[in-house]
């Protein structure tokens, strides 16, 4: 099974709602519409030859660059049998972010999603539990994001010529 | 069959000073109290962290902090003298450690192990708590990271000095509650 067999059948069933087609390293990527996500998985998921039942990671992405499109979902999928990776991204608004969930397809899902809320404020719609899980209850900002600073703004005794924050 | 052999090199711990006479020894209660207390301390090892492994190689036989008299550690906050924070304490485990510190009976010290429960160490970041006694007060800090046993021992040693020379009356003492009051515990 490789990597054009497996774009071709994407090409097939979804048209043109799966696009930007690569490999980096060897890994075939590719981007769809944001409400396509949960259809791509599910046939990926179920599809006899494809079988990618196995979900490896989800991460979010911040790109302040990308208007309208700053926040990406990146869904890392592995076919067992063959030994295949694939990566699925979709991109959505971060003033209103909102993604289906993939936690009824894949159950680990339910805390990576939760990950991904907690640090960048994705909102997946229909997550059974969707609060924070890392960080501290209260924090009422959505840490990695690119606008937040890595360091903790509240010290006063780091010299920053020193330390250069 | 070979001779038993004993161990005659012992070393006692020197007596306070005092006044000795026929059959009687007198020194200030707060001596005697400070000597036993300092020679059978009983450390709670609050171990999050790297440091949290050199403890291990410190309690372990080769550097052997069980010498130091503190041959007990419990992981009960009840039956401790002393709380040793080793590793990172996120501002998540911050109120957990306070609430570990309330549990202590009192006289209870800390003692800071690493940099990250000194000072949040290289984790100058938004999930760290930028060192310890942001939530309770430390009596001795050791710096390191992580530190050698060595080093642990010896922050150890100036807790049984601080332990030796401190005042019955400290704990009671207006200073030590405007102290307290200053972390928001009664």
């Amino acid at each position: 099974m490789t990597n054009e067999e497996i774009k071709q059948k994407l090409i097939d069933k979804f048209g043109e709602l799966v696009y930007h087609f690569e490999e980096p390293y060897g890994m075939l990527t590719f981007e769809t519409e944001t409400n396509n996500n949960l259809k791509v998985m599910t046939f990926l998921n179920d599809d006899a030859d494809l079988e990618f039942t196995y979900l490896n990671d989800l991460t979010a992405v911040h790109y302040p660059d990308n208007k309208g499109k700053e926040l990406a979902v990146v869904y890392m999928l592995q076919n067992i049998k063959k030994s295949i990776r694939i990566r699925l991204k979709v991109f959505t608004d971060i003033q209103k972010p909102d993604v289906f969930t993939a936690s009824n397809l894949f159950s680990t899902a339910n805390w990576l999603e939760r990950e991904a809320y907690d640090f960048f404020g994705v909102n997946f719609v229909g997550h059974p539990n969707l609060i924070r899980i890392m960080n501290v209850d209260e924090m009422d900002y959505h840490p990695l994001r690119k606008e937040y600073a890595l360091e903790e703004q509240t010290r006063t005794d780091k010299d920053d010529d020193m330390f250069g924050r | 069959m070979r001779p038993v052999t004993h161990n005659t090199k012992i070393k006692t711990v020197e007596a306070p000073q005092g006044f000795t006479g026929e059959g009687f020894f007198t020194t200030k209660l707060s001596e005697a109290v400070g000597l036993a207390r300092a020679n059978s301390m009983w450390p709670l090892p609050f171990a999050t962290s790297c440091c949290g492994i050199e403890f291990m190689a410190t309690m372990a036989a080769h550097y052997d902090l069980a010498r130091f008299g503190a041959e007990r550690l419990s992981f009960s906050p009840r039956q401790c003298d002393l709380i040793m924070v080793m590793g990172t304490i996120s501002k998540k485990m911050a109120p957990i450690l306070r609430q570990v510190y309330l549990q202590m009976a009192e006289p209870r010290w800390v003692m800071a192990v690493g940099a990250c429960a000194s000072s949040g160490g290289i984790f100058d970041s938004y999930s760290v708590l930028q060192g310890i006694d942001q939530v309770i007060p430390v009596d001795v800090y050791v710096p390191g990271c992580p530190p050698r046993p060595e080093a642990i021992i010896d922050g150890f040693m100036r807790i049984q000095d601080l332990v030796k020379a401190e005042s019955i009356r400290r704990r009671e003492s207006d200073e030590y509650k405007a102290l307290l009051n200053g972390y928001g515990i009664q």
